[in-house]
């Protein structure tokens, strides 16, 4: 199957097989930053953004983006520098493996989000999984990075 | 990677009907968050998300939901979430996380039946409509209880009245399945109290309900109506709970969410 879709601002015919998912088709095309973690949905690692709303592409049929908007963590380098360097001031930076899937959401969360409290900041970071540098410093990195500490 | 032969952007809910009937291994998708779970093999999938059923609309005393919106939409929107107290935000706002939610459709979740559903149980208490296209106007509850059949689920059709309703449940770890789930509501004289998760699908407690109508809502008939329902339904095993243990917490839920409703009621 073949459909046009935009991928971090390029416009790109994919070529994929009727049941491929997202994550699969990403990485075929070279966006190494999407991966898979649980392969059920729950782990949030193979977050991206779809039309601008974070997504499990691990859930999300390539057969059903077409004329849409996909955003990897390739199109927000900076936005993701700045946060890495709030995680790296607080002793929070993971091991990479799960980041660009976390980040993704944070940065989502962001842009969604005025002023969350500690509990709306949980609440929306609760399908990422991983805290694998420990709650407290990741916690205290993610309000510095909202601005509400 | 699902085995699928073919792949159908339906142009209107006839072609999808029409394909869901005529082709064999054809599946309506949803929100496909359950659907790569099981390696199954589908002929045509049907996609109806450019059908315009993503819209959460007020119509004369009811709220209609399109099949295609998402569980993240129901949690955000400012008529769904705040409908009967803002019991189906409660309902839907700790599956998983934000970005399952922004995929998983209310008509993927309610067409399939799930019977670890959340939000199913919620809608249950609030006398919830399902329209389909060939089937036309049908109960949530009929639905849940009748066979499955073919068709197209449109929109669910939610009530909007004076009722005052809450959910509670009951989770091994936060973003889990329910191990058990319970919604109320009180319209007037009337009440429901649905018990999901048993692992069954969600059923009307009638018996505690009409204890309810009876007897009137305070503490007393709280934890009364809690005994009642767990004494009336079944309750089973799998790898969250066992059976015993689900009927041990039914009634403390059941206490817990009508004494939400009695808060509700003394603060109005």
């Amino acid at each position: 199957m073949q459909l046009e879709t935009h991928i971090n601002g390029r416009t790109l015919t994919l070529d994929f097989p009727n049941g491929e998912f997202l994550y699969e088709t990403l990485r075929r095309y070279g966006y190494l930053s999407v991966k898979q973690g649980c392969d059920i949905g729950s782990c949030g690692l193979c977050t991206v953004w779809l039309d601008n709303t974070p997504v499990l592409s691990c859930g999300i049929l390539t057969a059903r983006i077409g004329g849409k908007e996909i955003t990897t963590i390739e199109a927000l380098q900076d936005e993701a520098h700045s946060f890495a360097e709030f995680m790296v001031a607080e002793g929070a930076e993971q091991c990479g493996f799960c980041s660009p899937g976390f980040t993704m959401t944070v940065l989502a969360m962001k842009r969604e989000l005025n002023q969350p409290s500690e509990e709306e900041i949980n609440h929306y970071l609760a399908g990422n999984l991983c805290r694998c540098s420990g709650y407290k410093g990741q916690m205290r990195a993610i309000k510095k990075f909202m601005g509400v500490m | 990677m699902l085995q699928m032969d073919n792949f159908l952007y339906a142009s209107d809910l006839s072609e999808a009907y029409d394909t869901l009937l005529s082709v064999p291994g054809s599946v309506v998708l949803g929100g496909c968050g359950y659907l790569r779970l099981g390696a199954r093999s589908i002929s045509t999938a049907i996609d109806l998300s450019r059908l315009d059923l993503d819209f959460v609309r007020e119509i004369e005393g009811a709220v209609e939901i399109g099949a295609m919106t998402t569980l993240r939409t129901l949690e955000t929107d400012l008529l769904s979430s705040s409908l009967a107290g803002g019991v189906l935000q409660t309902a839907v706002k700790n599956i998983v996380g934000v970005q399952l939610r922004n995929c998983v459709t209310i008509g993927g979740t309610v067409a399939g039946r799930y019977p670890f559903s959340d939000p199913i149980t919620a809608l249950m208490a609030l006398d919830t409509q399902l329209m389909f296209y060939k089937n036309g106007l049908v109960s949530l509850e009929q639905y849940l209880a009748g066979k499955d059949y073919k068709d197209i689920l449109e929109k669910i059709i939610i009530p909007k009245d004076a009722r005052r309703a809450a959910f509670t449940c009951i989770r091994k770890a936060k973003t889990d399945f329910a191990v058990l789930n319970v919604a109320v509501s009180k319209k007037e004289d009337a009440y429901r109290i649905i018990v999901g998760s048993r692992p069954g699908r969600a059923i009307n407690a009638s018996t505690a309900a009409e204890f309810l109508t009876q007897n009137g809502l305070d503490d007393v008939t709280a934890r009364e109506a809690g005994r009642l329902a767990a004494e009336s339904l079944r309750f089973g095993d799998n790898p969250r709970g066992s059976g015993l243990y689900r009927k041990a917490v039914c009634p403390v839920l059941i206490e817990r969410a009508l004494k939400e409703v009695i808060e509700v009621m003394h603060a109005a």
